[in-house]
């Protein structure tokens, strides 16, 4: 299965994980600052910044380009609870 | 000119706004008989919703309104130092519902007046106003740290906060005044009302339960503001429950800051990880695993292991242990297909702590069943603790071998709790 590296600058942790793992399954077992609300892409809590790697990311969905603007969100900000990692890349609480 | 004595000892009087700074007032309400908030709060003696008007030259800002019951007693405070056509500006620092009870109803009497919110507030705005496709759509503006507002001659500046201790919270500063509109932080539950914090009975232990139950599962964020607000000039703290603080208000941000050092200084030394073992027994049958964990963690250098009886001891201190620890790990006899109460009663403590990136285990003796650690596991992965070994259940009493079996496990795990050090790459398959 193909593997990807999703590193969490704001603890300084990378994770190998299988391509198509959401960012919430990592982020939440490794201890990350990401905070997660709803957990189901509507509250917007869990927004992230994707320092590197931006295009390794799934696409936004509608619902969460939505919620996305909504909250405000800047260029390179997903929702941790929605994003599945496809290849490298590094994030942050937004 | 220094205010006199009598003149510092006002007391809220319904009707009546209270001045805090020239063209600055209290307009908020007192409820001196809640005694539960928010169901998990106690007071003994109510809360206050605060809320202020802030006068400029071009207009007036009201900042934060009140819990919706009490909305009539808000306007007339309000009303006795403004028009609502002078209104132009309504600050909410954020949406939680005793502080946007009379919203509705104010942006009904001031429809000229625009919102200001932080960016992560507007979905609970709308949610919290429910606008019709045939209303008139309200005016907002989202605003962010830097962001300011002016009233001609007095500047509104904002400061994100998130986190403090709902995702929308910001704080708002009165530049020219030096008075820190801060919201819930640096607030609490008690009603007085003399309101200002020299003149108010001892508050001290009601600030410091407000912290504890409110702002300190978000410690990080609570430094993140400390260092917005430490550079401002601070006459006065204005929060939205509790005494305003115009009495030393920075010993208020001295005192956030030693809550949010930990209660305990973060490592026990800064190269080791710390272990909790802590469990119940009946018959001695869970100690004994617990000792021989405890002896197989210890095997592992630059873990700190400790080993507690929760028999023996309150939560409280428990909890704030459990906060600066790495790994917790619990034992339980299984008693008619259930963990015992006081396992129960410490993991339903722990909402008040950060627990992100600890580590947690289970174990324990039974005699029928054993259903007890794994119901302890998936209350840990409920909490998020990660739980990277299996936990080990012993029927009745443990034999030597069973007892090596839980040294291997307290092996494992300490093994696990080194293996998390920062920097490394770890697999997602290890995370268990």
């Amino acid at each position: 299965m193909a593997k990807a590296k999703i590193t969490f600058t704001d603890i300084d942790q990378t994770v190998n994980v299988p391509a198509g793992t959401r960012v919430i399954e990592v982020s939440e077992k490794i201890g990350a600052g990401i905070i997660y609300g709803c957990r189901e892409g509507d509250c917007g809590t869990c927004m992230m910044h994707v320092e590197e790697g931006w295009n390794n990311l799934t696409e936004p969905s509608v619902l969460e380009e939505k919620v996305l603007r909504e909250n405000m969100a800047s260029r390179h900000d997903r929702l941790a609870c929605q994003a599945q990692i496809l290849g490298d890349c590094r994030v942050k609480p937004a | 000119m220094t205010a006199s004595r009598s003149e510092r000892q006002t007391v809220a009087q319904p009707g009546e706004a209270v001045e805090i700074a020239p063209g600055v007032h209290w307009i908020g309400v007192l409820d001196p008989t809640l005694r539960a908030f928010d169901i998990i709060l106690r007071t003994a003696n109510g809360t206050t919703y605060n809320a202020y008007a802030v006068r400029g030259r071009d207009g007036v800002a009201v900042i934060d309104t009140v819990k919706a019951g009490f909305a009539e007693e808000f306007f007339a405070r309000l009303e006795s130092v403004a028009r609502y056509d002078e209104i132009r500006v309504i600050v909410l620092n954020h949406l939680e519902p005793d502080h946007t009870g009379a919203l509705p109803e104010l942006m009904r009497r001031a429809p000229q007046a625009k919102l200001y919110i932080s960016t992560r507030a507007t979905t609970m705005l709308k949610a919290l106003l429910k606008p019709k496709d045939d209303e008139r759509p309200f005016e907002y503006e989202t605003v962010g740290t830097g962001d300011e507002v002016s009233l001609g001659d007095r500047t509104l500046r904002f400061l994100h906060t998130p986190f403090l201790h709902w995702p929308d919270t910001q704080c708002t500063y009165l530049v020219e005044d030096g008075v820190l509109f801060s919201g819930d932080v640096f607030g609490c539950h008690h009603c007085d009302s003399r309101l200002f914090n020299d003149r108010c009975g001892d508050f001290r232990f009601a600030f410091d339960y407000y912290y504890a139950h409110i702002m300190r599962p978000f410690k990080t964020y609570v430094m993140d503001a400390i260092k917005l607000i430490e550079p401002l000039t601070l006459k006065i703290i204005a929060p939205t429950h509790g005494p305003i603080l115009r009495d030393r208000p920075r010993r208020s941000l001295t005192r956030y800051r030693e809550l949010s050092s930990a209660s305990f200084s973060e490592r026990i030394d800064n190269d080791e990880r710390s272990l909790i073992v802590f469990y119940m027994s009946a018959y001695g049958n869970t100690a004994r695993m617990a000792e021989a964990i405890c002896a197989g963690a210890e095997e592992a250098p630059g873990v700190r292991v400790s080993l507690y009886d929760l028999e023996g001891g309150e939560l409280q201190p428990f909890v704030d242990l459990i906060e600066s620890a790495d790994a917790l790990a619990l034992g339980s006899p299984t008693i008619n297909g259930d963990a015992v109460k006081p396992i129960w009663d410490l993991l339903s403590s722990l909402a008040v702590i950060d627990l992100k990136g600890k580590l947690g285990a289970a174990f324990g003796s039974y005699g029928w069943t054993g259903e007890a650690v794994r119901m302890i596991e998936d209350r840990l992965r409920g909490l998020k603790l990660r739980v990277p070994v299996p936990g080990v259940r012993v029927k009745l009493i443990p034999t030597d071998e069973e007892l090596d079996a839980c040294r291997d496990f307290g092996r494992a795990l300490a093994g696990a709790i080194v293996s998390g050090e920062r920097g490394k790459v770890i697999d997602f398959a290890d995370l268990g």
